[in-house]
C-alpha cells in the first residue's frame, strides 16, 4: 500500500494515487468484477488447463482484463507478475524476476547534475539501456546528451547528435537530459486513463499493462522524456537484464509510451540507478531529498543549482549544478 | 407508438433501395472503406512504425483530421439547428441533412483518434466505471466523453426530427425541440472548446498554449462547416431530387463570409504576437512561416493555406462573384482546404517543431496513414449517404406513415 509522506519544500497536492479508500475500491472493484464476471469467465476456465498452449492462451486473457495497478488486489499483482515472468522466458527463453517493491516511507528521489564534470562520453545512455531493456531496433534511450557552445544553454541551438571523434569538443558544454520526476507533472494531467501517477517517493511511473498509447504524456512533456514503442521492441537475449520492476524495466510491449523511473528497480533496493554508476567522472548524484544528511540535500544547499525550464512550473526534481 | 416500427422498416427500405448510380456511389465508398480497413491491419500488425509519426512529432495526421472533423461536426450542428429554431422555417428544411453531417464527422472522429492509439485492444479502459478515466485533468478524457454522448445526442435529435416529419407533423420550434436543439448546441460548443483545450493547455507547445487558439478553433469550424454544407447542397441539389433553396444558402454564406474573414483576422493578429519581438517560444511560428534552419517543409502549406484564405474572402465579400454558382463553389473549395491546412500542416504539426529540446524533426504523413484516413472518410461519407438518402425521401414527402411505399 502506498504511503503518503509529507515532503518538506515539496508540493503534494499533484496526482498522487492514494485513492484506496474502502469505498472507491469497492466501487470500483464492484463494477470490475461484474465487468470481468460477464466478459472473462473464459480466462478461468483457461486458467484451470496446464498445456503450454493454452498457457499462453490464458495469460493472453489474463493480459487483457488485467486491471489497473492501482486498483488491482495483492492476489491480482502476483498473477500479473508471474504472467511477465512466463512472457519473458517464451520471448527470449530467460529467467526473469520481476518484482513490485512497495515506496519506502519518508523517501522522495532527487538528481542532481554537475554540468562542469559532464565531458558528453555518452555512458550514461549506454548504462540506462542496458540495466532498462529498451527496445534496440529501433533503439529507444532514456536519456539524451546534448551538446552546446558554451556560453549558452539555449536549447534551440543544441545538437543531440554530436558524432566527433573524441569528446569533449573544445568550446562545448553537454547538457544531459531525461525524465526529471516533476513534482507537478503535466504528463500525468494529460494522460486519459490514468496510465501514468507519482508515485510518493516522486518517481512518475507508467502502468505498462494499462496504456493504450494515445501519447497525450508525450506531448505534454517539456523535456521531451517519454519515448513511444513504434514497434516491438527487440532485445537480444542474451542483453536482457533479468532484474525487474513492474513499474520499471521490466520487458515491454508494442504501442506503450515509456520512460525513465530513476531505476526504480534498483532505488527501492536502496541502489544506485544505473546511469549514476555508469558515469566516469561522478557528474551525477541520487539520493533522498528529505534525509537532511544526504549529498543530495548537501549539494542543493551548498551548490548554485538550477533547473531546466523552472518557469513552467512542472517543480521538476532534478538540479544541475557547476563547481 | 406503432408508427416507429413502420418508420424503422421504411427506412431501412429506403437504405436499401436506390438506383444504379446509388450503388456506385456507395460501392466505391465501400471499397474505400475496406481498403482503409486493410492499411488498418497492416498498422495493427506491424505498430504505428508504418507511420511516419515519431517520438519528436508524436501526433500526425490522424489527430489532425480528429480535429478538424470534430469541428465540422460541432459547427455544423450548431449552424442548422440555430437556423431551425431562430431564422427563417426554410432552413428548417436542410436541419436534418446537417444532423447528418455532424453524426458523419463526429464518427469520423471517433474514428480519427481511435486508429491512432498504440493499444486499442485496451481500448476499454476508457469506459467510464470500468476503465479509468483521468477525469477532470485529462482533455483527451473529456473528449472521448463529450464525443461519446454527444453522437448518440445528435443521432436522436434527427431520427426525432424525422420521426415527426414521417407521421406529416413539423417539428415546432417551441417545446421539446427547443430544449433539446439548444442543449445540443451547448454541447457541440463545448466539443469545440475542449478540443482547443486538449492543444492548448500544453505548457510544453508554446505555439499551442494560448487562449486565442480557442476562439481560432470556432471561428475556423463555422468557416469550413458552412462550407462543407453549402457544397453538399449544391451536390444533392444536382444528384438528387432535392432542390437548393436560396433562403438556406444564404444564411450559409452569410456565416461562412464572415468566419473566413475573421479566421484569417485571428491568424494576423497571432502573427504579429509572435514576430513583433521574436522569443523562444516562437519557433514554432518561425518554422511554420520561414522555415528554421533551412528545413523548409510546412513553409508551402502555409502560405497556400493563407492564400486560399484571401481569395475565398475576396470572392464572398464580392456580391457580383458570390452570387454566381461556381465562384462561390470555388470559395467553399477553397475555404475547406485553407482550415484543413490550417488545422493539420499550420497548427498541429509545428506544434511539435522544434521539439521542447530544440530538435527539429520533419514530418509528412506516410501512405499508410493517407490510406488509413481516406477510409474513415469513407465511412463517414457512407454514413452521411444513408442519412441523407432517408431525410430527402421524408422531407419531399415521398415516404410518410399513411403512404409507406411510395417510393
Amino acid at each position: 500500500m502506498p504511503v503518503q509522506n509529507d515532503a518538506p519544500g515539496l508540493d503534494q497536492s499533484g496526482k498522487t494515487h492514494n485513492h484506496w479508500t474502502r469505498r472507491s475500491l469497492l466501487k470500483k472493484g464492484g463494477l470490475w468484477g461484474l465487468f470481468s464476471l460477464l466478459f472473462g469467465g473464459a480466462s478461468a476456465v483457461a486458467a484451470t488447463a496446464v498445456t503450454e498452449d493454452s498457457g499462453i492462451l490464458s495469460d493472453a486473457i489474463g493480459a487483457f482484463f488485467q486491471n489497473h495497478y492501482n486498483r488491482m488486489t495483492k492476489d491480482e499483482v502476483q498473477e500479473a507478475l508471474a504472467r511477465i515472468e512466463r512472457r519473458a522466458k517464451r520471448t527470449y527463453d530467460v529467467d526473469i524476476e520481476v518484482s513490485n517493491d512497495p515506496p519506502q516511507p519518508g523517501v522522495v528521489y532527487g538528481y542532481a547534475l554537475n554540468i562542469s564534470k559532464c565531458k558528453g562520453y555518452r555512458k550514461c545512455v549506454d548504462g540506462c539501456i542496458e540495466e532498462n531493456n529498451q527496445g534496440r531496433d529501433p533503439q529507444i534511450a532514456y536519456i539524451r546528451v546534448l551538446e552546446l557552445d558554451a556560453g549558452s544553454l539555449e536549447l534551440n541551438r543544441s545538437d543531440h547528435y554530436y558524432d566527433s571523434e573524441t569528446v569533449p569538443q573544445p568550446g562545448k558544454i553537454y547538457l544531459p537530459i531525461q525524465c526529471m520526476q516533476c513534482d507537478n507533472p503535466p504528463c500525468v494531467k494529460a494522460c486519459p486513463v490514468d496510465a501514468t501517477w507519482k508515485e510518493p517517493d516522486g518517481i512518475v511511473v507508467t502502468d505498462y499493462d494499462w496504456c493504450i498509447g494515445s501519447r497525450a504524456c508525450m506531448t505534454a512533456c517539456p523535456y521531451s522524456a517519454r519515448q513511444f514503442n513504434w514497434t516491438e521492441p527487440k532485445i537480444p537475449a542474451g542483453e536482457l537484464n533479468p532484474h525487474t520492476h513492474l513499474l520499471g524495466n521490466r520487458p515491454r510491449e508494442k504501442g506503450v509510451v515509456e520512460k525513465c523511473t530513476y531505476c526504480i528497480q534498483r532505488a527501492r533496493k536502496n541502489r544506485q540507478p544505473a546511469c549514476v554508476e555508469a558515469c566516469p567522472t561522478g557528474a551525477r548524484i541520487f539520493g533522498n531529498l528529505l534525509d537532511p544528511k544526504s549529498e543530495i540535500r548537501y549539494i542543493l544547499e551548498n551548490k548554485n543549482v538550477f533547473r531546466l525550464k523552472e518557469d513552467l512550473g512542472c517543480e521538476p526534481k532534478f538540479w544541475y549544478y557547476t563547481d | 407508438m406503432k408508427s416507429f416500427g413502420s418508420f424503422c422498416r421504411d427506412c431501412l427500405k429506403l437504405v436499401f433501395r436506390g438506383g444504379r448510380s446509388y450503388w456506385i456511389w456507395n460501392g466505391g465508398l465501400l471499397f474505400m472503406a475496406i481498403a482503409g480497413l486493410g492499411g488498418y491491419t497492416h498498422q495493427l500488425i506491424e505498430g504505428l512504425a508504418v507511420t511516419h509519426m515519431s517520438d519528436q512529432v508524436n501526433w500526425g495526421l490522424y489527430i489532425s483530421n480528429f480535429i478538424f472533423m470534430g469541428g465540422v461536426s460541432a459547427a455544423s450542428l450548431v449552424l442548422v439547428v440555430a437556423a431551425f429554431l431562430y431564422r427563417q422555417p426554410e432552413a428548417a428544411q436542410s436541419v436534418t441533412l446537417g444532423l447528418g453531417i455532424a453524426i458523419a464527422a463526429a464518427v469520423m472522429c471517433g474514428l480519427f483518434i481511435t486508429v491512432d492509439l498504440g493499444r486499442p485492444d485496451r481500448l476499454w479502459h476508457i469506459v467510464p466505471f470500468l476503465g479509468e478515466l483521468s477525469f477532470p485533468y485529462s482533455m483527451l478524457a473529456w473528449d472521448a466523453v463529450v464525443l461519446n454522448t454527444y453522437i448518440p445526442f445528435t443521432l436522436g435529435l434527427a431520427i426525432y426530427i424525422l420521426f415527426l416529419k414521417y407521421n406529416n407533423r413539423e417539428p415546432a420550434t417551441r417545446g421539446a425541440l427547443f430544449v433539446l436543439g439548444n442543449a445540443a448546441i451547448l454541447f457541440a460548443i463545448s466539443m469545440l472548446t475542449v478540443e482547443a483545450f486538449l492543444l492548448s493547455g500544453h505548457v510544453a507547445r508554446p505555439l499551442w498554449n494560448t487562449a486565442v487558439l480557442v476562439p481560432r478553433f470556432v471561428v475556423a469550424a463555422f468557416a469550413a462547416s458552412s462550407a462543407i454544407i453549402i457544397l453538399v447542397l449544391r451536390l444533392l441539389d444536382r444528384f438528387t431530387e432535392r432542390k437548393e433553396k436560396s433562403a438556406e444558402i444564404g444564411i450559409l454564406v452569410g456565416v461562412l463570409k464572415v468566419a473566413v474573414l475573421i479566421n484569417l483576422f485571428l491568424i494576423a493578429v497571432e502573427f504579429f504576437t509572435h514576430f513583433y519581438h521574436p522569443t523562444d517560444h516562437s519557433a514554432s511560428a518561425i518554422y511554420l512561416y520561414f522555415g528554421l534552419d533551412g528545413r523548409t517543409m510546412l513553409v508551402p502549406w502555409t502560405w497556400t493555406s493563407l492564400a486560399f484564405g484571401v481569395i475565398a474572402v475576396i470572392i464572398l465579400f464580392n456580391p457580383r462573384l458570390r452570387g454566381r454558382r461556381a465562384w462561390l463553389n470555388l470559395a467553399c473549395v477553397l475555404t475547406v482546404m485553407e482550415i484543413w491546412i490550417e488545422k493539420s500542416m499550420g497548427l498541429l504539426i509545428p506544434g511539435f517543431i522544434p521539439t521542447p529540446l530544440g530538435e527539429i524533426f520533419e514530418y509528412l504523413p506516410s501512405p499508410i496513414e493517407i490510406l488509413v484516413s481516406l477510409g474513415v472518410l469513407a465511412i463517414g461519407m457512407l454514413i452521411f449517404t444513408l442519412i441523407a438518402k432517408i431525410a430527402i425521401h421524408i422531407e419531399l414527402g415521398h415516404t410518410r406513415y399513411s403512404a409507406p411505399d411510395s417510393n
